[in-house]
């Protein structure tokens, strides 16, 4: 097969950005926990929150550390592969991403300095200050990315929105495009499923540690919290996935027929369960359907058709193998996080799900669950708006840096690789470190303080050791 | 001034702001390997470990910032400088990387192989950071189309070169001060010889630096015609140079610290006062360079972008500033750190 740069960068973009996406859902998803787990310290002044919120902010900075390396790249890249995308796009991205650098980037990586190495340098008040600025930085970063990408989902009017003139489209109304048709169904869905990948991380360590017999009283604790917010997120988001679906029938017809493998518009819309969608045969193979049921959740009736492939031009089709499964994987896992949460709680009402070692280690192993489905949402989303990057205004093909060669693509594909390898390594090697450790380890530090000279304008004072973003506190 | 100008100056401040924050840190790097010591390695990390994170936000913010103000000169550069850009990327990965990991182990072949990585990327990145700006200077290889195509060794000449080495001391010599600040003891001694040593190969480069431009690329210094005051920069950049060995001789390290913050901020200020009206300047015909207004989003757009700026931006600087007040001070190694 030859590859050409476009191609190739799309596999490069893929790469990167589902590489990077592991960690941002993640620092979503513990930021609110970290701020549920310090609340409760600062209100009951029990010590086991204390020690939970010191690990957990330890855990949270080293996903925030690989977050970052990783999210350069993707800022980059939007110029070194995409600079006819960046050149059409960057008038309509530009305030977005002005709001996204001062009040995201900056809020969550200063006060997280705080966050990390500030237990014994400022007050518990302002330390939790902190912990709040970091988890509305991080959500903060989500929601200005989700509105720009749900502006080349969802372009809206031209001459309303926006404008096509100088060969790009330019911003016309700032407020249409922050609360596009899509934005805030997708931003919803987004935060969401971040919270689920928050929530499913923190019952995962909590139940390791149970079953282990270590911190016992401690884990069963954050056990019960994280269980609540996954609950409630996993119901929630249930709720946001079909409104949103609904919305992408109204706003980008083809994505959803792809999604559900509708090739033909017909009456009583059936919606697949699983199956095999064949592109060439035009329909649905070894699968099982329930008739009009898609009719029923798009048109809220059994008969109304639902819009299909066949509609739009061949040229214009998505692919739908990729997007069809990806969509049904990632309904299916959600499916899972509900009935597994509430298997939980109904457990924790009956007083036995800490004896349920199988219960218990299905939400050990279950955290790579909500991984794959965070992931596979956005295959969806993403392959499903092909072969658009901006929806009906700008082709995939077409956006492609035109100075650069294959050569030096494959280059940089193969450089990812090596450094996301290593990276990727780095991390399991230090959240196994962190795991195994645990919480309590903290609490037997001694403070190593010293009388030493400082900045001449900070007048002399006492200090300790300087830590750094993954070790704060650690012993050796 | 326009908005366009008013967003150049912007996008000088955004890399004055990280040339100065992160150019210590990088600076840490550079001289890195010149100590021996595990421990001392360890205090030379732990003087960065809480603020490097945040530093590198700086950069992502110019880049986002550029994007956003400048789309078709951003895209033109990050496509042209293609190698480039990934070579840099890799070096600011496998930093953080080596960060994180050279004190997961203590065997000596581990933490040396960690602490090479870590050293040799920083050189590499502010080598390349400050070819890249030479590069602007010069001029680049921009066609009539806005695409420029340039491999990495055809950026290799030897203005660039120089430029890179400039950046490369300059940082060394604004990292070295900012651990004289942080250390104490027999270390502080040998940071002051460091001190030296990169001030004098600094100074010897930025002459060289200054007569190459001047006699090689007069249009550097076209803007200084209409904008006399622009002398008093270089005024200024001269007595910010000579403070810091007067500082260091005085026992005044923080004032050196200062006097090195300013010479990079001027130096940026000289670079933007190089560059003006342009933002791409084209090697070959000048019709084909980028000015603010070719390269510029809409009207629009730059202004959202200066409210967005007008608004958060003091609070970036209110909390930055907290946050080094709060991490004032010596470092030491304790139980707690690499």
């Amino acid at each position: 097969m030859d590859l050409d740069v476009a191609d190739l960068s799309r596999l490069q973009f893929a790469l990167t950005i589902m590489f990077h996406y592991l960690f941002p859902p993640l620092t979503i998803g513990l930021g609110v926990l970290l701020v549920v787990m310090e609340g409760m310290y600062l209100k009951t002044k029990d010590s086991h929150y204390e020690m939970l919120a010191r690990f957990w902010t330890k855990i949270f900075a080293v996903n925030f550390a690989v977050g970052t390396a990783s999210g350069i790249v993707m800022e980059f890249q939007f110029g070194t592969n995409w600079a006819v995308y960046s050149r059409y796009v960057g008038d309509v991205f530009g305030s977005a991403l002005a709001a996204e650098g001062i009040f995201a980037f900056f809020l969550e990586s200063g006060f997280l300095a705080v966050l990390v190495f500030g237990w014994d340098k400022v007050s518990p008040k302002m330390h939790f200050f902190s912990t709040v600025m970091v988890a509305l930085g991080s959500l903060f970063s989500a929601v200005w990315i989700v509105i720009a990408n749900s502006w080349q989902q969802t372009p809206g009017a031209v001459n309303e929105t926006f404008r096509i003139a100088n060969g790009r489209a330019e911003i016309l109304d700032f407020w249409k495009v922050v609360f596009s048709a899509s934005s805030m169904q997708r931003l919803t869905h987004v935060l969401l499923g971040a919270f689920i990948m928050g929530a499913f991380f923190v019952m995962s360590v909590m139940a390791y540690y149970i079953l282990k017999d270590r911190f016992v009283e401690l884990a069963k604790k954050c056990f019960i919290i994280a269980l609540l917010f996954g609950t409630v997120s996993s119901v929630g988001i249930l709720a946001s996935g079909d409104f949103q679906a609904r919305k992408v029938a109204q706003t980008q017809p083809p994505k959803l027929a792809a999604f559900e493998g509708v090739f033909r518009t017909e009456r009583a819309t059936p919606m697949y369960l699983f199956g095999v969608p064949d592109a060439e045969a035009q329909r649905v193979k070894y699968g099982v359907a329930l008739p009009g049921m898609l009719s029923f959740l798009v048109h809220h009736d059994f008969e109304t058709p639902v819009t299909g492939l066949d509609r739009t031009p061949v040229a214009d089709r998505p692919p739908v193998g990729i997007t069809f499964q990806s969509y049904h994987i990632m309904v299916a896992l959600g499916m899972f996080f509900i009935a597994l949460t509430l298997a939980g709680l109904y457990c924790h009402w009956r007083g036995t799900l800490y004896r349920k070692r199988w219960l218990l280690w299905t939400f050990v192993v279950a955290v790579v669950a909500p991984v794959a489905a965070n992931q596979l949402g956005w295959v969806a989303a993403e392959v499903g708006r092909q072969p658009w990057v901006v929806y009906g205004l700008l082709r995939t093909r077409d956006a492609v840096s035109r100075s650069i060669t294959a050569g030096q693509v494959w280059g940089s594909i193969a450089m990812f690789c090596v450094l996301y390898g290593l990276l990727f390594f780095v991390w399991l090697y230090v959240m196994d470190h962190k795991i195994r450790r645990g919480p309590e380890a903290d609490l037997t530090m001694p403070e190593k303080t010293t009388a030493a000279g400082v900045l001449e304008a900070a007048g002399r004072l006492a200090d300790k050791g300087g830590p750094s973003m993954t070790e704060a506190r650690d012993g050796e | 001034m326009d908005l366009n100008t008013v967003w150049f100056v912007l996008l000088g401040i955004l890399l004055a702001g990280y040339a100065i924050l992160d150019g210590f840190d990088l600076g840490v790097g550079t001289v890195y390997l010149t100590v021996k010591k595990d421990d001392e390695r360890r205090i030379l990390l732990n003087s960065i470990g809480p603020l490097w994170d945040g530093n590198e936000v700086w950069l992502v913010t110019f880049g986002g910032a550029l994007f956003a103000a400048f789309p078709n000169a951003y895209a033109s550069i990050f496509s042209g400088f293609y190698s480039a850009f990934m070579l840099v990327l890799a070096a600011l990965i496998v930093r953080a990387v080596s960060i994180e990991f050279r004190s997961k182990h203590e065997g000596r072949m581990w933490r040396a192989f960690w602490d090479t990585l870590f050293s040799v990327a920083s050189i590499v990145a502010t080598f390349v950071f400050g070819v890249a700006v030479g590069n602007c200077i010069w001029g680049l290889p921009i066609g009539a189309d806005g695409e420029l195509s340039a491999s990495l060794f055809s950026l290799l000449h030897p203005y660039p070169v120089l430029v890179g080495l400039l950046t490369v001391a300059g940082v060394a010599m604004h990292g070295s001060i900012y651990l004289y600040l942080k250390t104490e003891g027999e270390l502080q001694q040998r940071i002051h010889n460091w001190i030296w040593t990169s001030f004098g190969i600094f100074l010897v480069l930025y002459l060289l630096t200054t007569i190459f431009t001047l006699v090689k690329i007069p249009r550097a210094i076209q803007n200084f015609d209409r904008a006399p005051w622009a002398w008093t920069i270089v005024v200024a950049n001269m007595l910010a140079i000579a403070n810091i060995p007067r500082a260091i001789s005085l026992k005044r390290p923080f004032y050196a610290f200062l006097s090195s913050c300013a010479t990079i901020a001027a130096l940026i200020v000289l670079f933007g006062a190089a560059l003006f009206p342009n933002i791409v300047v084209a090697s070959g015909n000048p019709a084909h360079s980028l000015t603010i207004y070719d390269a510029a989003s809409s009207q629009k757009t730059l202004g959202i972008m200066l409210l967005v700026a007008i608004i958060g931006m003091p609070f970036v600087l209110a909390y930055t500033a907290v946050i080094y007040w709060t991490f004032r001070g010596k470092v030491q190694v304790g139980r707690l750190t690499y």
